[in-house]
């Protein structure tokens, strides 16, 4: 990334709680107007990572800079950042337009002005009218409308957003999601996002950050996440994947045959410095990328026998569990519904060697 | 047919029944006597009631002493309450709000006073007082009273403390105020129904508190004080019933118009 789009640089950031490592020498580049999220299982040090940013935690060690400018030193209330609380944090002693108004005592803004910005951010939140409600006459959307708005209003450089979404239903949950997509596209904010949700992560992001246990282990584009995961446990955090064992068996420059639990023998080109001869691997392939047929049909190198153990049915597509020999979990498939095959049938299974994925053994 | 549709958590216990109502006879019936025997007219409290009369109320009304005596107890009642409250409200947030070495010793010691016998803590504060050369007045009485009311405003502060989410305070820095600010515009108005709470319930504790009052007191008394010294004097026993029965009018509506500011509170 070049130096001029960084809006925020983290770097080597860790935390500690006591003997607990929440953060682990973080380093991360945010651009500006960038959607980034941070993606983990709870306890991964998401959420820490969130709290050092806006201030409420200060870092063991490492800086963080916004605008060039270290952060450590500077309070949660001078920094250019503001929060959408996971559970909101409104107000319950004020109105709707009274937690709106909140950050703007020190502009000291006429009545005419400040009631006009908060209209407007109602507007902009969808909530117009809403300005005389109470908290406690609020639905859980409607409060984190008004979280927004509250923190729009500021104007920040960085909207963090902790679990925003987390508390409402699904169907609410999925129409907020483009509507904050849409809303950071007009506004410009650099949107800093924390969700345990992989899908949300990949349908709301620019890039995301994976983190486990205190560690990022990949930072990338939603599409690359998705197709280039760099180790086992992140292409296992990103939708569904069938991994295998396999060792190494034959090295000629970059083509490579490996020995494989499950899938045989099979043959590619890789140029990744972990493979070594009789080193190690994981074969990965995604569900979608194998395809399933009821004829023993095609190459050994690219397909292999197994007997259709269970499917599941998912409405727009299904899923096949198929059994093959040398590897204890039935291997997913996912395929049309109308492909109806009895349990226990035997059938082949089918794939393209560019759509197989090798990762470092754990 | 109605009480087969009694879900069986509701349905009726007579020997439960019969239990309450005697519970609440044998807790009230006394008390009850009280303004009872203040319109009876004639000095001596037996049954059966000779006649009624409101003179002892309005001897109550002529009485200098005696009005003197309450006027005391309320001031020294607003002061302790205030000044127990004002430490009660740090304090509380203080052991909520702070990770400190020695957190639950210090918790104790400021709830000490709700456990050590009054007799105890009033010869101590006597000695103390006497070594110090203050004299005795309504001050060291005060000075009493916020003792032991810090301990009934921490409690209720701390519970109201614990009841609100941190976030609050977190939301309010982050949206530009320093501690100060936050400090007034939002950890204020979400526990202000507990300081109302913790005032009425010191004022309580202070107005009708006699061990210390009575280690402490010079020559000024507070009520329950003179209401005691008038026992000496059987003619004067109707007089302080009347003025019992009016505190309790007057207490039964101050608990009840704090109940109504927090019940109003949450809905």
């Amino acid at each position: 990334m070049n130096d001029d789009a960084i809006l925020i640089k983290i770097d080597s950031i860790s935390k500690q709680f006591g003997e607990v490592i929440a953060v682990n020498n973080v380093s991360i580049d945010i651009a500006a107007g960038e959607f980034f999220s941070l993606l983990g299982p709870s306890g991964c040090g998401k959420t820490t990572l969130l709290r050092l940013l806006a201030g409420f935690e200060s870092p063991t060690s490492g800086e963080i800079y916004i605008q060039g400018k270290p952060m450590s030193e500077i309070p949660p209330h001078h920094r250019p950042t503001n929060m959408v609380f996971q559970n909101y944090a409104i107000f319950p002693h004020l109105d709707v337009a009274g937690n709106i108004a909140y950050g703007l005592r020190k502009e000291k803004l006429g009545k005419v002005e400040q009631t006009r910005r908060v209209d407007e951010a109602l507007e902009m939140v969808k909530l117009p009218g809403y300005g005389q409600r109470r908290a406690n006459e609020l639905s859980g959307g409607q409060r984190q409308r008004v979280a927004l708005a509250r923190a729009l209003i500021m104007r920040p450089k960085v909207l963090l957003l902790d679990e925003p979404l987390g508390a409402l239903d699904k169907k609410l949950r999925e129409e907020m999601q483009l509507e904050l997509r849409a809303l950071q596209e007009t506004v410009g904010i650099t949107f800093v996002f924390v969700t345990h949700d992989q899908e949300e992560a990949l349908t709301l992001s620019d890039r995301v950050a994976v983190m486990s246990m205190g560690n990022v282990m990949q930072v990338a584009s939603p599409q690359d996440l998705y197709h280039r995961p760099v180790n086992v446990e992140v292409a296992d955090f990103i939708g569904q994947m069938n991994f295998f064992d396999a060792e190494v068996s034959e090295m000629i420059g970059d083509e490579i045959t490996l020995t494989t639990e499950g899938l045989g023998r099979i043959s590619l080109n890789s140029t990744a410095e972990f493979v070594r001869r009789g080193g190690k691997v994981v074969v990965a392939i995604r569900p979608e990328k194998l395809s399933l047929s009821d004829r023993v049909e095609g190459d050994d190198m690219f397909s292999i026998q197994g007997t259709l153990s269970t499917s599941a049915y998912l409405g727009d597509r299904s899923h096949f569990y198929v059994s093959v020999q040398g590897h204890d979990e039935p291997i997913a498939v996912a395929g049309q519904d109308s492909f109806s095959l009895e349990r226990g049938s035997e059938v082949s299974l089918s794939w393209n060697a560019d759509s197989i994925l090798l990762l470092p053994a754990e | 047919m109605k009480k087969k549709e009694a879900p069986y958590i509701e349905k009726p216990n007579r020997p439960l029944a019969i239990y309450a109502v005697l519970f609440l006879a044998f807790l009230y019936i006394p008390v009850l006597l009280l303004p009872l025997f203040s319109f009876n007219d004639s000095i001596y409290i037996a049954f059966p009631i000779k006649g009624w009369t409101l003179s002892w109320y309005q001897e109550m009304f002529t009485n200098e002493p005696m009005f003197a005596a309450l006027m005391n107890s309320i001031r020294v009642g607003i002061v302790a309450s205030v000044f127990a409250t004002f430490l009660g409200v740090f304090g509380a947030k203080a052991v909520t709000r702070y990770r400190m070495p020695g957190k639950e010793p210090i918790v104790a010691v400021i709830m000490a006073p709700l456990v050590i016998p009054g007799v105890i803590l009033g010869v101590a504060l006597l000695i103390l007082v006497n070594a110090a050369g203050v004299d005795l007045s309504l001050y060291t009485v005060t000075l009493g009273h916020i003792l032991i009311c810090v301990p009934f405003s921490m409690a209720t502060l701390m519970s109201r403390f614990e009841g609100f989410d941190k976030s609050m305070e977190e939301a309010s820095a982050d949206l530009g105020e320093n501690t100060w600010w936050t400090f007034w515009r939002v950890t204020l108005p979400m526990v202000f129904p507990g300081i109302l709470a913790s005032l009425l319930l010191c004022f309580t504790v202070s107005f009708d508190e006699f061990i210390l009052a009575y280690f402490l007191g010079g020559t000024d008394p507070t009520l329950p004080l003179f209401m005691w010294n008038q026992l000496r004097f059987p003619n004067r026993l109707p007089v302080v019933l009347s003025m019992g029965a009016l505190i309790l009018l007057i207490s039964f509506f101050v608990v009840f118009f704090s109940q109504w500011l927090v019940r109003r509170d949450r809905s």
